[in-house]
């Protein structure tokens, strides 16, 4: 098998693409529910945990982390792993964040303020840990074999959205909660 | 990639922009071959078969329900045994017939009507037409069915709970659908069984919608430009646009449902409800939130069921009236411009929900110019018809039906439209008898119409066409016997929902219920003659040409049923367009195949 030029357009660009259309069409849905339910009595303002920041700021590190990789494909996959690895410790944080709200008395039925909370963070960190899958697979197959960069560009195109999904939901949480 | 040996170098090279990759091996094995397939051949016939299999459990609980409205009192043998809480001695209780009511609208809506003409024949001809070897997504179009069939089965599950099935219809309206078992029987599990049987879905058919839309922008081989791709393929294709959307919606607002069911959050219930003698522990949900949510996702459905029917119609009408489609391109817009309107229309089936009168003009407008390029699609097809060369074979016969349900439960539409005539008709037997005519029905018709088209691809055999047209003739009558009266009858101000019409003032109706009753129990053993004629075909029918038809698409250049890679190994290579009919073709028939020899 050649190393080959990888064209523009394939079909797993297109499809993440048109996942990225779905996850934010269902994220509109979510959020267009939370501005609707915000305007009740019975939504109760509380503090994001500070977490949050740290965590924020480790997926950014991933994504840029990411590229690195990408650029320098040659040089091995030391950086595809690192991506790997703080998308895992952005994870790990979003637990850690459940767990702060949790001692603070605000679980998932507490307030529709936390429930939009915990159904936000849950349903945006399913879709990194398909990221974080699709990330070990290109990693999988860049130690097997060369020819990977259009799967990591789908890959890529996909674990970026999601950096960005997160800053937007970060800051409309920030915002209403 | 490997290079195939049936494949020339020079195509490798005029292809380079496009990967055609070779997706998987041809499959070992029982299972792989016919179980967990990745043929999209296969998958479609899959989907097709739960279909068949959801249509007749669908129609049986149609006809326990007539059976019920015809005679409140019968008892129904075997029923009580089957169900002793929902029909003791055989006679079902009101909360029962809603149940039934609830399980055969969601089984006919999502797992005949989006399984069968979208994701069955979908599947099975989208990717021959364009001249692909397999969807973009052998894997993902593998899981969207096995996912399907799981919601499927969680579906049916609620048949078997203590408390049955739920009783809150196909639209599952909140609170009632929240609150859990207070809300009646069914209401607990049951409910909580729909919401994640129907969450299920959602994800499948998101897996489904992403194939269609990659294989389609991506995968189209040589030649096979836009303007020359087959209508069919283009419905397909607007359907998986509207299907992102539409399933991208419902998801969410499934899991929310799910949540307010066993979190004890309280996204749709308001505060302060009291249900059955008992003060529910939410507060501040909105009700009308679900009811956005789901007609959001639910109107856009219709279009799910029946585009697929449109672009069916307008491939299979020009094959047998041996004449090009009247206006190919302006079908196409028409049918982006209802994919696009569709998602403008959705609070018109909340008139009765309390909604400003103003904003019930902005959702009346929008679905009212709706009619509009439906309407210039059934203008294109009956021009199509007017001076050709008619085939009557039976699909014909059920794409003609088609336009005639289509119409007939159209006309209906325009009432409907009005808030301040909806507003006495919305809650009637008159919706029924309009939503069954303009999507079940006409859907149907597209279901059978592309069954009788695609079957000699599919299994190499021909369907019988005496059976097929008594079929067809049969089936005809009895639609209109059943839902036509259906009209009056919600004129005459019968409150759909209702399990018995018993009242005084209701009694007057009984007879036309009934002659109703005789007419859906007839159309359904007719159906026995499609089952009969499908099941003979398929081992005794008569052996199939390439291109039984004479039609010009790229399925009817290949084998009956098709090799596994679709083309045996070779690219097709598009030169014309999927409607050059009543042309001298190269070898003196009356048609140009889309591969045919360019330069004419």
């Amino acid at each position: 098998m050649s190393a080959r030029v990888e064209p523009v357009s394939t079909p797993a660009r297109t499809g993440v693409w048109v996942g990225i259309a779905a996850i934010t069409l269902m994220f509109a849905a979510f959020t267009g529910a939370m501005v609707v339910r915000r305007t009740e009595a019975d939504w109760l303002h509380f503090r994001l945990p500070p977490i949050l920041y740290v965590n924020t700021l480790v997926l950014l590190a991933s994504s840029a982390a990411l590229e690195r990789s990408r650029a320098r494909l040659e040089a091995g996959t030391q950086w595809l792993a690192f991506t790997l690895g703080l998308g895992l410790l952005f994870v790990l944080g979003q637990i850690l964040a459940w767990r702060n709200l949790a001692t603070q008395g605000l679980f998932l039925a507490t307030s529709p303020s936390s429930a939009f909370f915990y159904v936000f963070t849950a349903v945006h960190g399913t879709h990194l840990l398909g990221g974080i899958a699709a990330l070990a697979y290109v990693l999988g197959r860049a130690r097997r074999a060369h020819g990977f960069a259009g799967a990591l560009g789908a890959a890529a195109l996909y674990w970026h959205f999601l950096t960005a999904l997160w800053l937007g939901l970060l800051l409309l949480l920030t915002l209403q909660l | 990639m490997p290079e195939s040996p049936h494949r020339p170098a020079t195509y490798a090279r005029e292809t380079a922009e496009k990967i055609t990759e070779i997706k998987h091996l041809p499959p070992q094995g029982f299972w792989r071959k016919y179980v967990f397939s990745l043929d999209h051949k296969v998958i479609g016939k899959q989907y097709l078969g739960l279909a068949l299999v959801a249509v007749c459990t669908g129609m049986f609980l149609s006809w326990l329900m007539r059976l019920h409205l015809a005679n409140p009192d019968l008892a129904i043998p075997g029923l009580g045994k089957l169900w002793p809480n929902g029909a003791p001695g055989g006679v079902m209780t009101p909360e029962f017939y809603l149940s039934l009511m609830t399980m055969h609208g969601t089984i006919m809506v999502f797992f005949v009507l989006t399984t069968a003409p979208f994701a069955g024949f979908g599947n099975f001809a989208l990717p021959i037409q364009i001249g692909a070897e397999d969807m973009a997504f052998p894997r993902f179009n593998m899981m969207s069915f096995w996912v399907t069939f799981l919601a499927f089965l969680v579906l049916v599950a609620a048949f078997f709970v203590p408390a049955g099935p739920p009783i809150s219809g196909w639209t599952a309206y909140a609170p009632l659908s929240a609150v859990g078992k207070d809300a009646g029987p069914g209401q607990g599990t049951g409910q909580l069984l729909w919401a994640i049987s129907i969450a299920i879905f959602c994800v499948g058919q998101l897996l489904g919608a992403l194939n269609f839309i990659a294989t389609t922008l991506d995968l189209r081989t040589k030649g096979m430009t836009l303007a020359r791709m087959p209508y069919s393929t283009w419905a397909w294709f607007i359907t998986a646009v509207i299907g992102l959307v539409a399933f991208s919606v419902l998801l969410p607002a499934c899991i929310l449902l799910i949540l307010d069911h066993v979190a004890g959050t309280s996204f749709f219930i308001p505060a302060g409800l009291v249900i059955s003698d008992t003060l529910q522990p939410h507060t501040g949900g909105s009700p009308l939130l679900w009811q956005h949510l789901f007609w959001f996702f639910g109107h856009p459905e219709v279009y799910i069921a029946i585009l697929p029917g449109f672009g069916i119609v307008s491939q299979i009408l020009p094959a047998f009236a041996r004449k090009p489609l009247l206006g190919p391109r302006v079908m196409i817009g028409c049918m982006i411009a209802i994919g696009f309107l569709s998602y403008m229309v959705w609070g018109h089936h909340m008139f009765l929900s309390g909604m400003n009168p103003f904003s019930a003009t902005l959702f009346s407008v929008p679905t009212l110019i709706i009619t509009i390029p439906a309407t210039i699609i059934t203008l294109l097809w009956i021009g199509t018809l007017y001076g050709g060369k008619l085939r009557f074979t039976t699909s014909m016969l059920f794409c003609i039906g088609f336009v005639s349900v289509f119409v007939s439960g159209g006309i209906s539409g325009f009432f409907l439209a009005q808030p301040s005539i909806d507003v006495y008709l919305h809650g009637t037997y008159f919706v029924v008898g309009h939503f069954h005519f303009v999507m079940g029905v006409a859907a149907m018709f597209g279901i059978f119409a592309g069954t009788y088209y695609w079957f000699p691809k599919m299994f190499g055999r021909m369907m019988n066409e005496t059976l097929g047209k008594w079929h067809f003739a049969l089936t005809f009558i009895g639609v209109y016997c059943i839902f036509m009266p259906m009209h009056y009858l919600g004129l005459h101000g019968d409150v759909r929902r209702y399990s018995a019409f018993t009242d005084e003032y209701m009694k007057g109706d009984m007879p036309l219920h009934r002659f109703i009753t005789i007419a859906a129990l007839f159309t359904g053993a007719v159906q026995l003659l499609f089952l009969y004629n499908l099941v003979r075909s398929r081992f005794r029918g008569a052996p199939a040409s390439e291109n039984p038809w004479q039609a010009t698409t790229l399925e009817w250049t290949t084998s009956s049923p098709p090799p596994f890679d679709n083309f045996g190994g070779h690219h097709p290579v598009v030169t014309h367009g999927p409607n050059e009919y009543g042309e001298q073709g190269p070898d003196g028939s009356d048609h140009i195949m889309q591969t045919a020899p360019a330069g004419r």
